[in-house]
């Protein structure tokens, strides 16, 4: 007498099924992820031997920590300014009646359409010497001298934020959209006015999806080559940047890898901060 | 990561419950002691007297409806309501049309109808969250028709109960009282006796995914209620539970209005629910008001063939006016003790309960016919029983199940002798009111 239940072995053979068909996205994650970041880690420990010397130097050397520590604090700042920008956006879009809320929705994805590398030139025309937001502001006789706006750390962070907004207003519109909307009558219905339903109900309703949102920004973020790069008039060394010098100017494979690691490793440990107090699952949008 | 987020919302259906409360003095100055409350006599008569005196002189005050965590009893808290040729325009559809309602304080008032006929939508203009397009509102003779809703005083219970999903039930009872920036340190006995007068003494802490349907709609009730509103609205409240637990709830409800004495609007599409706990029952079909009564005079005498179908089990036969008191169903002659309008479309209006299988005893004056079983169905407590008459038109009767009533039952597809007394020959107009 068989002792497996059919409906077991049904379900087993299903699920054997489904592993087979994932298993192609599976074998490209391996080859292309699992691979390469293996890779760099032992790069990181090597130099003609095994060495923790590439390390040492990231916790000793100037320039590493600084770039660090520059790279954190833009992006906090663009954290949380897109906090600021996005947060309104997202109330009106999960607010707003058709086709109100689509268009909203499409001006802010619109941006994903276009290169990285485009926008950040558009900016670059926009914020130069003698681009057009300078121009405007003389012509209108508010300056006298063009304001500095690009080629420092206020470039970088006013492209960096424009391009990672949409990453903060996703999430939110997502979780702002969940929100029943009676919660709101019903607040309004027991005597809360609006001020005190929104910051009693809503706001705090709201805030997975503003973790979420810091969460991806901030961490993208951290990793940003192209925008500081063009924006930054390499005097807002990033850390990314640290590790296309190391690679490109000195050929210093090791030492790329081993910032490479670090950063890695702060990341991970900030989704799993954040993965404590929200699910990752929640956090991307799926409840 | 993009993957993410590009749903867009859900249609926003929005079910509105409201209760609401105007929030003074007066309706509380005489408060009784609960029957079965038995602190020192006297220091309670004092505090009564000193709440006495502060309404007098301080009208704006709260005399507390609960003391010692237990429930006192207002004496004439309910708030009228004065609903002027309220309508609602929605681009070409008018959701309500003209509809004029006066509710006395401490009346417990349904609106039925079917899904569409405007009730919800009555509901969201007398809790503020829907703009009448004509016509006004009033509570108490003062004008609300564009009072926003968090001024209104109105407590809402809604039909999935709106709780805080991220505070527990103290805090959920507390919101108003917190929205109202009461002091702080009578939050706890005022949410105790808020709870317990829903029976959910000692559920403070817990969480609101914690409780069962039956509790949350308690919560919401509770919290409704814990600032002594006037005016409660409840939007199907009891509509998510199921059967035993809902009519449970009717009975509880019914006598919870009687200890608030506030005046209750209760949006409903279920009949039975509304005659069971209403003192009046207002029908809405396409938004307009098609009759408002006690729950047996609309049983009794509906005033138009809507009326007549939604309430009760009743078939819809359209019969022929011989003269002021008969009517021909078919070929078949029928007298009716009720007034007959003089033109126009008639039909005949059966309730299953008052057709009654013929048994050689009762009254001459009844209207007897025959007519052909077609079907029977066993329904526990009672068999429904379908027939055909000659025309081929159908109608139904309720038989009790018991073995003596369930006899005089012939097989399908036999004759039957009924029979239908004149004083339940209800005949009414096809359209209009």
């Amino acid at each position: 007498m068989s002792a497996i239940d059919p409906s077991l072995r049904y379900q087993r053979r299903e699920q054997g099924l489904m592993l087979l068909l994932a298993s192609p996205a599976v074998l490209v994650i391996v080859a292309l992820v699992v691979l390469p970041v293996g890779w760099l880690m032992g790069q990181s420990f090597y130099d003609g031997g095994f060495t923790l010397e590439h390390y040492r130097r990231i916790f000793t050397e100037e320039i590493y920590w600084r770039s660090f520590l520059l790279t954190f604090r833009i992006a906090l700042l663009v954290t949380m300014l897109t906090l600021l920008l996005g947060y309104p956006v997202a109330y009106a879009a999960a607010h707003a009646r058709r086709p109100w809320n689509v268009l909203i929705l499409a001006f802010v994805i619109l941006p994903f359409w276009t290169s990285v590398l485009v926008r950040a030139y558009a900016w670059l025309v926009l914020l130069q010497r003698t681009g057009v937001t300078n121009q405007v502001l003389d012509r209108l006789g508010l300056i006298t001298e063009p304001l500095a706006l690009v080629h420092n750390e206020l470039g970088t962070v006013i492209a960096t934020v424009h391009i990672l907004l949409p990453f903060m207003v996703l999430p939110l519109y997502s979780t702002m959209q969940k929100i029943p909307r009676e919660l709101m009558l019903a607040g309004a219905s027991l005597g809360g006015g609006p001020l005190h339903s929104f910051l009693r109900i809503f706001l705090p309703l709201s805030l997975p999806g503003v973790v979420a949102g810091m969460t991806l920004v901030f961490v993208l973020c951290l990793g940003f080559y192209i925008t500081p790069e063009l924006l930054g008039g390499g005097r807002t060394i990033m850390i990314s940047m640290v590790v296309s010098r190391n690679v490109e100017l000195y050929n210093q494979w090791g030492a790329a890898s081993a910032v490479g690691v670090v950063l890695l490793v702060c990341v991970l440990a900030i989704f799993m901060a954040v993965g404590r107090i929200i699910p990752l699952d929640k956090m991307l949008g799926q409840k | 990561m993009l993957l993410i987020i590009w749903q867009l919302p859900p249609s926003a259906k929005s079910p509105f419950i409201v209760a609401s409360n105007a929030a003074c003095g007066d309706g509380f100055t005489e408060i009784r002691a609960a029957e079965g409350h038995v602190s020192g006599a006297s220091t309670r008569h004092k505090t009564d007297l000193w709440h006495d005196l502060k309404s007098v002189f301080a009208r704006a005050s709260q005399p507390p409806l609960y003391r010692d965590g237990r429930v006192q009893m207002a004496e004439s808290g309910g708030e009228r309501v004065e609903i002027r040729s309220a309508s609602k325009i929605y681009g070409s559809v008018r959701a309500l049309d003209d509809v004029s309602l006066d509710i006395a304080p401490q009346e417990f008032v349904s609106l039925l109808g079917p899904s569409g006929s405007g009730k919800t939508t009555l509901l969201g203009i007398l809790g503020g969250f829907v703009q009448p397009s004509g016509g006004s509102i009033h509570f108490g003779g003062r004008d609300v028709t564009f009072t926003p809703p968090h001024k209104r005083d109105i407590g809402i219970v809604f039909q999935n109960y709106a709780l805080f999903p991220h505070m527990n039930v103290g805090e959920n009872v507390a919101f108003p009282l917190r929205a109202r920036r009461l002091p702080k340190s009578s939050f706890a006995e005022r949410v105790r006796g808020a709870l317990a007068m829903v029976d959910l003494a000692g559920y403070e802490e817990r969480g609101i995914s914690q409780l069962s349907g039956g509790q949350r709609q308690r919560v919401a009730l509770a919290r409704a209620m814990i600032f002594e509103p006037r005016l409660i609205l409840m939007d199907e409240p009891l509509s998510a539970l199921d059967k035993q637990l809902r009519e449970t709830m009717q009975i509880e409800l019914r006598q919870l209005h009687k200890r608030l004495g506030a005046t209750i609007i209760y949006v409903t599409h279920d009949q039975r629910e509304a005659l069971t706990m209403s003192d009046r029952v207002a029908i809405l079909k396409d938004g307009k008001l098609v009759q408002i009564d006690r729950p047996e005079r609309l049983h009794d005498h509906p005033a138009n063939a809507f009326v007549a179908s939604f309430i009760g089990e009743a078939t819809l036969l359209p019969v022929r006016r011989i003269d002021s008191s008969s009517v021909a169903l078919g070929g078949t002659v029928l007298r009716t003790s009720r007034p007959i309008a003089p033109a126009g479309d008639l039909v005949l209006a059966i309730q299953t309960e008052k057709l009654l299988v013929e048994d050689g005893t009762g009254s001459a004056e009844r209207n007897r016919f025959s007519a052909r079983v077609t079907d029977i169905v066993f329904q526990g407590e009672s068999l429904r029983v379908f027939l055909a008459l000659e025309d081929g038109s159908t109608l139904s009767l309720r038989q009790p199940s018991h073995y003596e009533a369930a006899s005089r039952i012939p097989p399908i597809g036999q004759s039957l002798k009924v029979s239908l007394h004149p004083q339940d020959t209800i005949i009414v107009p096809k359209t209009g009111g």
